[in-house]
């Protein structure tokens, strides 16, 4: 520890720290542009000078690292006229243009010119003038107003890993842009948005739309990942016009992915549902919440009566809060069936009991940072859980390693220790590998019926590194991501990836889709245990899977689209059009839905509900709703609850949504987080067969309804485009070529799609994208597929 | 004062004759009042009277809506929503003055970076519904079309005061 004096004010500071730092903490404003607390030194601006003791002249704060007994001033008469003179020549070349600048009223440089600028510029000559440049559908440029403090590109090299946009030239001549001309694409690159001290970098989508003092903040969870990252909306006239990261070292820290930065832009969606519509002889008519929820009362009571409440069926969105899951599966159970589901894109279901009471990462978000070596298995971290990906490239950056099993060669913003890329058999084959791997080097038991398992698999030398490096980690962690959790050996990769995990004393977590991809669990929105993984309620072999492939008779369907959001889109469309009656609970209202639904009730969706989210470390989240539902649309939870009413049962006496999350918290607080699931065997890894293996990757924008209609998200490079991506190796097995148009048949269903040539796909299998209309009439999204010319 | 005193100066109305010698005076003093409307009172250049919305010489509008009126409006009058035009450049595409709302301070037109919301020197003006006096773009335009040589005037006449 350093003391040290700040305007006369005696501090103790931690050695090494810069005095900028040590006057943040002791709360003395000193001026800065270029410094950020979240990325490094780049001294810059000169903003923060400040006269420091037996110094001739003055120091930069941000740069200028504490010494026991230094003294300092930030606002001397020396320290000021440094700083104004500063101001002067930054205000130089700045265009001036606040009116027309989006960045007017929450200007760094506006504001700080307020306290250091002269009120005339003694400037009479020409200012620089600098092109904008188009970087994309997200970022709007204007870097003519660029103060050059580099924060943008830093944040490129440091937190988004990628480095687009760098400085070239010098002085007056620098410029910000793409060293190559092209857009930037990161999934994190909104948060430049926010860095940008000027106007310089500013959100397109939001471009003069309106100005940060109009604007009303409300808290609120970001709703398309299982991290919970927090959010601010701004709203105007009940209409949310932006979202904005709200700081929480603990999850978020100040970031928040582009998906839930740039998904509000979907809410007022042209497909958005106003009035609840029925279907009255095959015509859609507007109708009032009586007629309708009498409909859905009636037409539940009437599958009942003549089928038996067993051919009832619920699936649910995974990104329905928390309130909802446990609403509706409340009213399942009181209806006597279980058939409830959350997990919509998951492929195998035949080791739910031996599951945990729900996902959950094993640590805090923020415990990523320390670990020191993971393993994904059929993961893409960085476009699934991107939060979650920064804190493990942040453990990457201090000396962890990170090592992949995937159907595809995806690329990570940090370098990979150890890839193993194969088809879904292949990656069994690898994690059996690792396995045996372990059992040697730990020489461990091997639990029941293993060693049959790993008769005549060879560990090969890259399996054995992984193996040795898992064990000698001191704190691993093993992760299964949603591809992992899509497929159809979903159990075995599980199980093995458990295995792994206990055997090397690495944590284990699966990290599942959806915002309340843990909630649910604990709402009861699974049919094998009810609310808080009690097991005493009606409980049901029934999963979203076999309720899709197995049709029921009827459907009540919350916040999803199933023909884009379920595991097998053409089962649940022969499903759906076969039902007897079903009810669709949505925000947004589709041509395909019309086809299928009897009623159409209108939802609200996260913006416009109270409710709370758990996120994938257990906690619980709750936010309220920012703005009023359009027209006649409602909160889910309260829907549910009258709905409960109108079945005559008791228990729905609710008046808001905290006495349901109460109610459920009373009983979920007795259970104790685990990962641990108890090992049950694969039956076995599968051959070696020559099928070609679909891999229905879900882009990135395209993971719930929210985001899929939110355009300018459609526009990024991100959205992948609806095609057979596959390696040159298998395009020529197949005899096919780059460009061509390819047949994909699946389970009856057959599209033709463009065919593009990608060598990060293993061989043996394709990407064909899931959760696009364009592959809505194919089978199983991760299963095998055949492929001809088109 | 005596109770005599009183007696008398009741008696001769002299408190009223003294209030008519006011009378008296002004009587025959030069008239100010107008006969409105036939005749108006003059104005000063700087009158706050029906807003407009100025363009330039070229016929492009002046408002950039960077909400400072709509931000300084003490009566919230003004309504304002913003998007870029088709060439990209800054644009309101609705902008309200609720004239029952407005309490005529000029606060608008002082704030306004680029002259483009002025108060005119009409005060004669009525509205059918009260909707008629919440003003639009269009309308707020066309009066600053109509009156652009008298506001010009009125501004350069102004400006060593600004």
């Amino acid at each position: 520890m350093a003391e040290i004096e700040i305007n006369g004010k005696v501090i103790q500071v931690r050695d090494g720290a810069m005095l900028i730092e040590a006057a943040d903490e002791a709360g003395i404003t000193i001026p800065r542009f270029c410094y950020h607390e979240k990325l490094s030194v780049a001294a810059s601006c000169r903003m923060c000078l400040v006269e420091v003791e037996k110094v001739p002249k003055p120091l930069p704060a941000c740069a200028t690292p504490v010494n026991d007994g230094m003294k300092v001033w930030t606002n001397s008469p020396r320290a000021l006229a440094a700083q104004k003179a500063v101001m002067e020549f930054l205000l130089i070349n700045h265009p001036l243009d606040c009116p027309i600048c989006d960045q007017g009223g929450e200007c760094d440089l506006q504001d700080m010119a307020v306290g250091y600028g002269n009120d005339a510029s003694r400037f009479a000559e020409i200012k620089r003038v600098v092109k904008s440049k188009d970087i994309g559908p997200l970022i709007a440029t204007d870097f003519t107003r660029c103060i050059h403090c580099t924060r943008c590109v830093r944040f490129g090299q440091e937190i988004a890993g990628i480095r687009e946009l760098g400085a070239t030239g010098r002085g007056e001549h620098m410029e910000i842009g793409t060293y190559v001309e092209k857009s930037v694409s990161s999934e994190l690159s909104g948060n430049i948005i926010d860095l940008c001290p000027v106007g310089s970098l500013t959100s397109k989508p939001f471009r003069f739309t309106a100005r940060p003092w109009e604007l009303t903040p409300c808290a609120t969870v970001a709703p398309h990942d299982c991290v919970g990252s927090n959010l601010t909306l701004h709203t105007r006239r009940n209409r949310v016009m932006r979202a904005v990261p709200r700081a929480n070292e603990a999850i978020n820290e100040i970031w928040i992915p582009d998906r839930d930065r740039f998904s509000y832009l979907g809410l007022n969606s042209e497909e958005r549902l106003h009035k609840p519509l029925l279907k009255v002889d095959g015509e859609w008519r507007e109708s009032d919440w009586n007629s309708a929820l009498e409909r859905v009362v009636r037409g539940t009571r009437g599958v009942i009566a003549a089928h038996g409440a067993e051919q009832v069926g619920a699936l649910i969105s995974p990104g329905a809060t928390l309130e909802e899951s446990y609403l509706l599966q409340k009213l399942l159970r009181r209806l006597g069936s279980a058939n409830i589901d959350h997990r919509l894109r998951e492929g195998d279901f035949s080791d739910q009991e031996e599951l945990p009471p729900f996902p959950w990462l094993g640590q805090g978000i923020a415990d990523l940072e320390g670990i020191d070596l993971a393993l994904l298995v059929g993961s893409n971290l960085r476009k699934e859980q991107p939060m979650l990906n920064h804190r493990v490239r942040k453990a990457v950056l201090k000396g962890a390693g990170v090592m992949v099993v995937n159907p595809v060669d995806f690329p990570f913003n940090y370098p990979l220790e150890e890839r193993l890329i194969g088809d879904p058999p292949r990656m069994l084959r690898h994690l059996a590998g690792i396995a045996a791997a372990l059992l040697e080097i730990t020489g461990k038991r091997a639990p029941k019926g293993l060693r049959a398992l790993l008769k005549g698999i060879e560990t090969s030398d890259a399996e054995l590194a992984v193996a040795k490096r898992l064990e000698a980690a001191e704190r691993g962690a093993v992760f299964c991501g949603v591809l992992a959790l899509g497929s159809a050996q979903a159990s075995s990769l599980r199980a093995l990836a458990a295995l792994i995990a206990t055997l090397s004393g690495a944590t284990f977590a699966t990290l599942p889709e959806g915002a309340n991809g843990a909630g649910a669990w604990l709402a009861g929105a699974v049919p094998h245990r009810g609310p808080a993984g009690q097991e005493e309620g009606l409980v049901a072999p029934t999963n979203a899977l076999e309720m899709l492939e197995r049709p029921l008779r009827g459907y009540l369907l919350f916040g999803i689209e199933p023909e884009l959001d379920s595991a097998h889109p053409a089962a649940a469309m022969a499903a759906l059009a076969e039902a007897e009656f079903v009810a669709c609970f949505t925000p947004f209202v589709t041509e395909r839905m019309k086809q299928y639904a009897d009623v159409l009730l209108p939802i609200a969706p996260f913006s416009e509900t109270s409710g709370t989210f758990v996120n994938i470390e257990g906690r619980w989240q709750s936010f309220t709703g920012a703005v009023a539902p359009p027209g006649e649309a409602r909160p889910g939870w309260k829907v549910l609850r009258v709905l409960g009413n109108l079945f005559d049962l008791e228990g729905f006496e609710y008046t808001s949504s905290e006495e349901v999350r109460d109610e459920l918290r009373g009983s979920a607080e007795s259970i104790k987080p685990s990962t641990k699931l108890a090992w049950r065997c694969p039956g076995d890894l599968g051959g070696d067969g020559d099928a070609v293996w679909r891999i229905g990757e879900v882009p990135i924008y395209a993971v719930d309804g929210l985001v899929r209609r939110s355009t300018p998200l459609q526009q990024t490079m991100d959205a992948r485009p609806a095609a057979v991506y596959m390696n040159s190796a298998q395009a020529e097995a197949l005899g096919l070529k780059d460009g061509e148009t390819a047949r994909v048949t699946q389970a009856g269903g057959s599209a033709n799609l463009p065919l593009v040539i990608d060598e990060r796909v293993a061989q043996g299998c394709v990407i064909v994208p899931a959760a696009l209309p364009e592959t809505a009439a194919l089978g199983p999204i991760h299963g095998p597929v055949e492929i001809s010319r088109g | 004062m005596s109770a005599l005193g009183r007696f008398f100066k009741g008696l001769f109305l002299l408190e009223l004759l003294r209030g008519l010698r006011l009378t008296g005076r002004y009587l025959l003093d030069r008239k100010v009042t107008v006969i409105y409307p036939e005749e108006k009172t003059p104005q000063s250049p700087r009158f706050r009277g029906l807003h407009a919305q100025r363009r330039y010489p070229n016929g492009e509008e002046r408002c950039i809506a960077c909400k400072l009126c709509e931000a300084v409006c003490p009566a919230m009058a003004i309504t304002i929503e913003a998007a870029p035009r088709e060439d990209g450049s800054r644009r309101t595409s609705r902008y309200e003055i609720d004239l029952t709302k407005c309490i005529f301070c000029g606060f608008c037109e002082e704030s306004c970076p680029v002259d483009a919301i002025v108060e005119t020197r009409v005060f004669e003006y009525f509205g059918e519904k009260r909707g008629d006096l919440v003003k639009g773009k269009e309308e707020l335009l066309s009066i600053g079309d109509r009156l652009e040589a008298q506001i010009a005037a009125d501004r350069e006449q102004d400006a060593p005061y600004r």
